[in-house]
This record gives C-alpha cells, sequence and structure tokens, in this order.
C-alpha cells in the first residue's frame, strides 16, 4: 500500500518540479489514457493533414512551390511518424492507432476536414492553419510527458518554415494580381473561423481541460491560445491588406488584445460528429491507401520470414 | 543544329524526363502503402524533381531567349516536351511503380556516372551531384523488386505483370539521334548505345534473384525523341499547367 502511494507522490512531485515523465515512471492509468488519446490524435491529424495539401501538388504553378510543398507533405508525415513512436512508449501499438483511426473511432482535428479548393488554400493553410497548430505545439514542448515533448521539439522546428512557407504563398498572391487577391480574401474568409476552432471549445465547455493542465500535459487554456492567435495574426492580415472576415474584431485597451466573434460552435461539433465537407472523403481516402497497400506489407513480412529461414536453416 | 542547339534541346530531354516522373512519383503522397514508403517514396520524387528544377534552369539560360525555367515547366506543349515515353505511364499498383523507377534508376546510376564526365561544366555539377541520389534510389527500388519478386505469389504475380507492360518502353532510353551526334563530337554527351549493354546487365540480375521474366514477344515502342508521346502526358500537363496558364502574367 505505501508503495502505491510513494509512487503517486514521485509522479506528483515530478510535475510539481517540471520534470519530465518518463515511460518507465509510473503514472496514472488515466493520465497514460489521456495521452494516448492526445498524442494519436495529433499523430492522425498529421496523417490527415496530408491529404488537403497533397491534393495540390500535381497542381503547384511554379517549380519552387511544388518543391516546397512536396517537402512540406511528406514533413508532416514525418511528424505523424515521431507521434505514433511516442504514443507506441506508452504501451499501445502503431496497428491499434490505425485501426481506430480508420474505423472512425478515432478524432483528428477537424480542420482537415474542410476541402482545399484553390491554391491560395494552401497558402491560407501554412499560415492559419499551420499557425495556429504552432500556437498549440510551442506549449506542448514543455509538456510533461518527456517523449512527447522531444517529438513535440523536432516537430516545432519544422513548424515554423511551414508557417513561413504559407505566408509566402499569401504574400506572393496579396501583392499579385487582382485575380490573385480575390483568390486570398476568399481563402481568408473561409479558413479564418476552421482556424479558430481549432483551439477546442471555450474554456467553461472544455471537460477534459482542466485536468490536462493540472497534470501538466497542457501549459495554456483553450482561450488562453486562441486569443493569443488572434492578436498575432490580425497584424499580419493587415499587412497583406486583407480583411478577417469578423465584423466584431475590435481592439481592446483593457486586455491589451483584441475583441472577436466566437466561432459557429454548432458547425465545429457537427464536423467532429462526422459531417463536415471531407469528413467522408478523409476517411476513404486513409481507408485506401491502407487497403491497397495490404499486399506489399504481406509481401515484405512474407519475404523478411523467408530470409530468417534461410538463415536459420544455413 | 549548332551545339547550343543541340545542347538546349539535350537538356529538356533530361529534365522533361525528371519532371514528368517527379509529377507522376509524387502522385503517391500521402497514399503510399505504410507511413515509412511513403516517406521514402516522396523522398525520391523530391530529389528527382531537384534534378528537374537544375536542369530546366539551365536548358533556360541555355537557349538565350529569356524564358525561365518555369517558362519551360509551365508553358510548353504536349509536342515540345521530350520526356521519355516511360515516366509518363500511370503508376499503377505499387508493383508497376516500383518497378518502372527500378528500371528508370539503373539507367540512372549508369548515365548519370558517364554524365559526370561531361566536357560541359553544369551538366557535369548535376550529375555528380544527382548520382549520390540515385545509389539510394537504385538500392530502394531493386531491394522492393526482389521483395515482390520472392515475396507472396500475389507480389509476384504483380510485379511480373508490370516487368509484361511497361518492358516495351526500355529500348527508346537508348535511342540517339542528332542531338546526340552533335553533342558526343563535343565530348559533352554520353553514348546511350554503350551504356545500353551495362544496364541489360544489372537488371537481368535483378530479375533473375526476384524470380521474374523478361516478356518473349515485345514490340519496343518509340516517339519522344521526336517529343511524340503517349495519350497520357497531355493529361500530365493538362493538370500540371492549368494554373499559371490561366493567369499568364501573374507571379507565384
Amino acid at each position: 500500500m505505501s508503495n502505491a502511494v510513494d509512487v503517486e507522490k514521485n509522479f506528483n512531485s515530478k510535475l510539481e518540479k517540471n520534470d519530465f515523465v518518463e515511460p518507465k515512471d509510473w503514472m496514472p492509468e488515466n493520465y497514460r489514457k489521456h495521452l494516448i488519446r492526445q498524442i494519436s490524435q495529433h499523430a492522425h491529424s498529421e496523417i490527415i493533414g496530408m491529404l488537403p495539401e497533397g491534393n495540390w501538388i500535381s497542381r503547384a504553378p511554379s517549380l519552387r512551390s511544388k518543391m516546397v510543398l512536396l517537402a512540406k507533405v511528406q514533413d508532416e508525415g514525418g511528424h505523424g511518424l515521431y507521434l505514433y513512436t511516442a504514443a507506441e512508449t506508452l504501451g499501445i501499438s502503431r496497428d491499434e492507432l490505425l485501426g481506430a483511426l480508420h474505423t472512425g473511432k478515432a478524432k483528428y482535428s477537424s480542420i482537415f476536414n474542410y476541402p482545399t479548393l484553390t491554391w491560395a488554400d494552401i497558402g491560407a493553410v501554412g499560415w492559419l492553419v499551420d499557425g495556429a497548430a504552432i500556437m498549440n505545439q510551442v506549449m506542448l514542448q514543455r509538456t510533461s510527458y518527456g517523449p512527447y515533448s522531444r517529438a513535440m521539439i523536432r516537430i516545432c522546428k519544422e513548424e515554423s518554415f511551414h508557417q513561413r512557407q504559407g505566408y509566402e504563398i499569401m504574400c506572393r498572391l496579396s501583392f499579385g494580381t487582382e485575380a490573385q487577391k480575390e483568390m486570398a480574401q476568399d481563402a481568408l474568409n473561409r479558413w479564418w473561423f476552421p482556424t479558430m476552432m481549432m483551439f477546442g471549445p471555450p474554456d467553461k465547455d472544455s471537460p477534459n481541460s482542466e485536468q490536462a493542465i493540472k497534470w501538466r500535459i497542457k501549459r495554456e487554456t483553450n482561450d488562453e491560445l486562441r486569443q493569443k492567435f488572434v492578436d498575432r495574426t490580425v497584424e499580419q492580415a493587415e499587412f497583406l491588406g486583407l480583411t478577417i472576415p469578423d465584423k466584431n474584431l475590435k481592439w481592446n485597451e483593457t486586455k491589451k488584445g483584441y475583441d472577436f466573434s466566437e466561432p459557429n460552435w454548432e458547425e465545429f461539433y457537427n464536423v467532429i460528429k462526422g459531417n463536415g465537407p471531407c469528413n467522408k472523403e478523409r476517411l476513404e481516402a486513409r481507408n485506401k491507401a491502407h487497403s491497397d497497400g495490404a499486399w506489399v506489407r504481406e509481401a515484405a513480412m512474407a519475404y523478411a520470414e523467408k530470409k530468417k529461414e534461410n538463415i536459420l536453416a544455413a | 543544329m549548332t551545339t547550343q542547339e543541340a545542347l538546349f534541346k539535350y537538356t529538356l530531354r533530361l529534365s522533361d524526363t525528371s519532371l514528368i516522373l517527379a509529377q507522376r512519383l509524387s502522385e503517391w503522397t500521402s497514399k503510399g502503402p505504410f507511413l515509412e514508403e511513403d516517406l521514402a517514396l516522396t523522398n525520391i520524387a523530391l530529389d528527382i524533381l531537384g534534378q528537374a528544377n537544375s536542369l530546366l534552369e539551365y536548358a533556360a539560360k541555355t537557349e538565350g531567349k529569356g524564358r525561365s525555367s518555369d517558362d519551360l515547366a509551365f508553358f510548353r506543349n504536349e509536342r515540345e516536351f521530350y520526356n521519355t515515353l516511360l515516366v509518363e505511364q500511370p503508376n499503377g499498383d505499387y508493383a508497376q511503380t516500383i518497378l518502372r523507377q527500378c528500371l528508370i534508376d539503373n539507367f540512372d546510376l549508369l548515365f548519370y556516372q558517364e554524365l559526370a564526365k561531361s566536357k560541359d561544366e553544369t551538366l557535369a555539377a548535376i550529375a555528380a551531384k544527382s548520382i549520390k541520389e540515385i545509389t539510394y534510389h537504385v538500392r530502394h527500388t531493386s531491394s522492393w523488386v526482389d521483395r515482390f519478386g520472392n515475396g507472396t505469389e500475389e507480389s509476384h504475380t504483380r510485379i511480373q505483370n508490370a516487368l509484361n507492360e511497361l518492358w516495351r518502353f526500355t529500348d527508346e532510353l537508348f535511342e540517339m539521334n542528332e542531338v546526340d551526334a552533335v553533342l558526343l563530337k563535343e565530348k559533352i554527351a554520353v553514348d546511350l548505345q554503350a551504356i545500353k549493354p551495362l544496364w541489360k546487365k544489372q537488371v537481368d540480375a535483378i530479375l533473375e534473384k526476384a524470380n521474374l521474366k523478361l516478356p518473349e514477344t515485345v514490340f519496343m515502342q518509340t516517339g519522344s525523341r521526336n517529343a511524340k508521346h503517349t495519350e497520357h502526358l497531355g493529361y500530365i500537363l493538362a493538370e500540371m499547367q492549368y494554373l499559371p496558364r490561366m493567369h499568364p502574367t501573374a507571379k507565384w
């Protein structure tokens, strides 16, 4: 009995001292579960996120933008890989995690259920979506679980490059021809509120947040991060000469930040439930890739088995 | 044909082959059979796209008419592209993509090793840089051909079908015309007939190890040296070029 009390004390003191919890350390079962859910959702988001961006590789309008986008989508895949590996340290296999994704049981960031309709969307995704993701990810570099924190440190380095790449596309469009500028404004109009939703529901309606903050898995609340994002993005939009599609957006001198409209949370819950514009397509594309690849994975396994037998026989 | 004209066409042949191949390979990105392989194939696509970019820049410079590498990539028509027929073929299943890539990688390794000795310094430099990348590609795709050939019955059937399908586009890799004649004299071009038996020997070894047989009666297809393509190229270009062509004055 005293042992159980000791390990829990040890765990809590790590959190207090801002030390990392490592895979071999004792941890509360709910902490482990929360992490598996959060890290795997994050990994799935990277993998699903490859689809809307991959959608434009073949149509990127210059050689340079094609190279940058291809490299970017590859980075997202790499991030997925780091994160799956981090989740595996918590005693779950990649097959189990992928199974949950493919059956629709596991969630991923709802932003990727919106379509990339024009080239400007690739700019907007980099600028806004990656910009919002970075807010979250910078915070997660200081998360309490060691492998997650280390994965986030690697990911953050690449993400800030992605965001710059997106902003660069927006710059070229915004300072380009009339048609390009319209394309940029249209993309901002469509991506603004879905991006705001990425931080999750308001703190008062976010049941998992409080515990996550106690465990130091999260370090800032949804509303705090959303405010930071708005404050930073308004200036960038002004520089581009684009208008953020929110009539209530206004500087508030008292709080030294912007007031802004809440996104439509009903839409948010609908997309989470599977009713977004691309939920069906995203899941189908993932499932198709996985089932089309089944014979490849089987061949690789059979080949490895034969090699092993040959070595044993020799 | 002047040396400059020949050099322009020769460089286009190489750049277009890389560009169209990269375009095909990147169709797999986010759809690979598993994550690690998705990343590996995208990596190959990126290397090849990088080669295309360097070569197109050089082609634009060689032409000397003020066109940029993007102009060459996005504002030429079907009858002005000189990529080989093999690279424009559809990806098919993963076996077909891997087999196509394996045939090309083995060709490219021999080709770029020779081109690295070219009297043209830019081509030699691009080739030298490419060799490192291609050495890795050869290892990757050759090992997959082996794995498919000796994996399961299904994978063996699929890779054999891929070979049956694609072999007819391989003779063309070694075709030479006036462009080659002009540049061979200047020690700029690679003698393709000289590397053909080396390529055949390497490929035979890979196929033998994988228990694969060359199809017996094959009529070899040709045309790309005169910019005559299969029907696939038009669709690739339509997709790749539509946006710059819709906004011809725009910068991206």
